[in-house]
């Protein structure tokens, strides 16, 4: 036993509401950087849909992660270490920047410097890699909400497994949105295809990270993701990827996609797995056993052998406590409700999602019928074929049996909860039925509709007490400050309120008067006047 | 040719070109691995890139290994294991014009993507265009010695090699290469003064060529402390200590 420890995230998508709040929280830290225009570490995919970028799941196509060598061992999908270095000069499995989107801004610079003339000017989209004009085709959320579903669904890999059944009529669609990150792979088959050996796994935490310092843009890793989620920055040359926001984490902070999600729906923990059976597992003859085989490489962090290995093996006794405490270790192990995104890509994804309900209670609403009643959802979940054979194409290989066996427990606890709720005397029967009892149901129920901060994120770094006052920033009005207008009257504000924003405020020290930095224009070259403190500022600012 | 021209070119400026060059290395491997990479233009295009670039490397590639046997092994060398001269220089001269045919049509495809690929075009800097510039120059002359040498007046193995390697032993013998032919010497002043330029430009990305690959485990594992960053600690910047480091 080689006991390793690894940060791992669980989404609950019956509460994604789609509002992209983490793609956008995530790229303002991480990549709003020219170069960086397509790179989303997080996005949020509607499904069925075709992805970002478009189609990445059809590995016939894009040849990511491991497959199964008639000996039955695993080996890249894209090809061995020779094929590997020969290909190197024309990676064969790269998107194109159209597989993403060409990226683009506005000239609007006309709007304010054109003559004065007939029709009201307008800002013109502009290439960012050209220059020129362009046409503005395609985008990461172009098929936000099942937006133009009818032209583009059906290229939806998964969709084509499941068959033809899903006809994209109004009153027979489902949807639900699905937020993607990296996943950390136990098994990341980036790591594996990159020549230099730049991308690493950190050894404390399983976090996957590329050395910047040593990539030098062979390209190979992004074919050999299957998730997509390596992403070649075409101003830099090297490839840059989700970074699990490891100085957050490190101060046991948890990830600003987590922190700033709207639907508190992200769990953030720790694992304790077994680093000599992730091979074996990942081997696993039949595409169905991969979920199974993967929930056997995760070690109980509270049997004694495993502590006193953990022990041995350097991992310090609060994070061995973190990983006993773990949501993520709650949700796959105890609940079993969270499974892993594509499983049969043999990476051992270690990013888990709560399949969604909402299909089901949708369904079961539109028909007039008590949504809430469990025989109800049992019966919608036997019949929704379709919703269920989709949800196991994503995440567990096709295989139904689990993704039932989920939505039943999700089923109950909304049945139980409810008798619960509505004051009534809870039906244990309910609880039984899923196999669990009802203090069972009732410690899920608050650990997936109550999610309190500390019980969502324990991060093993001690100062969550921290993170905890910075929720309160997002989640407390800002105007509730000393005297500020939601504590009664404009004082203290009326001097800088409406003002140039970059402008010197009360408590803005150093900054030279009226000097704006608008840092998103900012090509990071050069120095800004005004950008540091005690350089005259030029009539005009930057840019 | 006078001798002071002679020992400049073939003597000081060889010199000049290769301190610059290992130097040169030295130093932007030091401040700047960030840019040390190939700077892969294959999102913005592919099509032609897809053959183009193969053809250019391997023909390349071929092409240096021909130096390694042309400018690196001494004639007698080769003697002594019985391979005649008209053997050697139809050897020479066949593999190397098709290598040279290669590596001058992938070249034209890459300079071709280029130059009418917006979105590349856009990404060319001025260092990109010297270079391509210098390696054309470079390339082409190669391919005008190959030529000449179907003709075979002049053996350069007698000349230009030996100027080469003793350039090396540290016992230049600049006179043997006044007495080549010009496009020998055109070619030799080309490829020494794009040595110079080598270090500042993506053209470094030769000396990281990804061989190792083939020896290391699948699975990369790094310890946070193992590497922090490129450069060294420094006097003054505190590290910035998150949790405890564990001990080892």
């Amino acid at each position: 036993m080689r006991v390793m420890s690894q940060m791992a995230m669980v989404m609950n998508l019956d509460k994604c509401i789609g509002c992209h709040t983490c793609s956008v929280t995530c790229k303002q830290v991480w990549t709003n950087r020219s170069g960086a225009e397509h790179v989303w570490f997080n996005n949020v995919e509607t499904r069925p849909g075709q992805g970002y970028p478009r189609t990445y799941e059809d590995q016939d196509k894009w040849k990511g992660g491991w497959t199964l060598t008639k000996r039955g061992r695993i080996k890249l999908k894209a090809g061995g270490r020779l094929k590997n270095l020969m290909t190197i000069f024309a990676a064969p499995n790269l998107p194109g920047i159209k597989d993403y989107y060409e990226p683009w801004t506005y000239d609007y610079d006309n709007l304010t410097t054109a003559p004065a003339q007939k029709h009201m000017p307008v800002a013109r989209p502009k290439s960012l890699l050209t220059g020129q004009d362009t046409k503005i085709t395609w985008s990461s959320n172009w098929d936000d909400d099942l937006a133009g579903s009818t032209q583009n669904t059906h290229n939806d890999p998964i969709l084509k497994q499941v068959g033809d059944k899903i006809k994209f009529e109004y009153e027979q669609t489902f949807m639900f949105y699905l937020p993607r990150i990296c996943e950390h792979c136990l098994n990341p088959s980036c790591v594996a295809s990159c020549p230099t050996g730049a991308i690493y796994k950190r050894e404390e935490d399983g976090i996957v990270l590329v050395d910047q310092d040593r990539c030098r843009g062979w390209r190979q890793c992004v074919g050999g993701c299957p998730y997509k989620k390596m992403y070649f920055n075409h101003k830099t040359g090297k490839v840059e990827k989700c970074t699990f926001c490891y100085p957050r984490i490190e101060i046991g902070q948890p990830t600003i996609c987590s922190e700033t999600c709207v639907g508190r729906l992200r769990y953030l923990g720790l694992m304790l797995y077994d680093a000599d059976k992730v091979l074996e597992a990942a081997s696993t003859t039949d595409e169905h056993g991969l979920y199974e085989a993967q929930r056997n490489v995760f070690l109980d962090p509270r049997d004694p052998e495993v502590i006193r290995e953990a022990r041995l093996a350097g991992i310090p006794d609060d994070w061995v406590e973190a990983a006993q405490r773990s949501p993520i270790w709650a949700l796959i192990n105890e609940y079993k409700v969270a499974l892993p995104l594509h499983p049969e890509y043999r990476t051992m994804p270690m990013v888990w999602y709560i399949p969604p309900l909402s299909p089901v209670v949708d369904a079961v609403g539109e028909t007039g019928e008590d949504p809430e009643r469990k025989d109800n959802l049992f019966a919608a979940i036997d019949k929704l074929r379709i919703p269920i054979e989709y949800l196991a194409g994503l995440f567990t290989a096709g295989d139904t049996v689990p993704v039932d066996r989920v939505l039943h427990k999700l089923a109950a606890m909304r049945s139980y909860m409810r008798d619960i709720n509505m004051g009534w005397e809870p039906d244990e029967s309910i609880a039984e039925s899923v196999g669990m009892t009802g203090q069972q149901i009732r410690d899920m129920y608050r650990l997936l509709a109550i999610a309190k901060y500390e019980e969502r994120y324990v991060i093993p770094a001690a100062h969550y007490e921290d993170a905890h006052k910075l929720e309160n920033i997002a989640t407390d009005c800002s105007l509730n400050v000393e005297g500020g207008p939601g504590m009664g009257g404009m004082g203290g504000m009326d001097d800088s309120f409406g003002s140039d924003p970059g402008g010197q405020g009360p408590d803005v020290p150093g900054r030279p008067e009226r000097v704006r930095i608008n840092l998103l224009n900012w090509n990071g070259q050069g120095t800004p006047t005004g950008l540091f403190p005690g350089t005259p500022p030029a009539p005009g600012g930057t840019s | 040719m006078g001798n002071g021209w002679a020992v400049f070119l073939w003597l000081i400026f060889p010199y000049i070109c290769l301190t610059v060059f290992v130097l040169g290395h030295i130093w932007r491997y030091r401040y700047d691995k960030f840019g040390w990479t190939s700077r892969s233009s294959q999102m913005y295009e592919s099509s032609i890139l897809r053959w183009a670039n193969p053809m250019f490397h391997f023909g390349i590639l071929a092409v240096f290994l021909g130096h390694v046997m042309g400018l690196g092994i001494p004639k007698s060398w080769t003697d002594a294991l019985g391979i005649s001269d008209g053997v050697y220089h139809f050897m020479a001269i066949s593999v190397g014009a098709i290598a040279g045919v290669f590596t001058i049509v992938g070249f034209v495809g890459l300079l071709y993507r280029r130059r009418f690929t917006k979105a590349v075009m856009g990404a060319t800097t001025v260092m990109d265009k010297i270079m391509y510039l210098m390696l054309g120059i470079v390339i082409l002359g190669g391919l005008v010695n190959t030529a000449s040498g179907v003709a075979g007046e002049y053996n350069y193995r007698e000349g230009v090699s030996i100027w080469f390697r003793s350039i090396f032993y540290f016992n230049p013998q600049p006179e043997l290469m006044v007495g080549a032919p010009l496009s020998f010497q055109f070619h030799a002043i080309a490829a020494i003064a794009l040595f110079a330029l080598w270090p500042f430009t993506r053209l470094v990305h030769v000396f990281t060529a990804p061989v190792g690959y083939i020896f290391r485990p699948y699975i990369v594992y790094r310890s946070r402390d193992a590497h922090e960053g490129s450069r060294a600690h420094r006097r003054g910047w505190d590290k910035v200590d998150t949790i405890p480091r564990r001990p080892k």
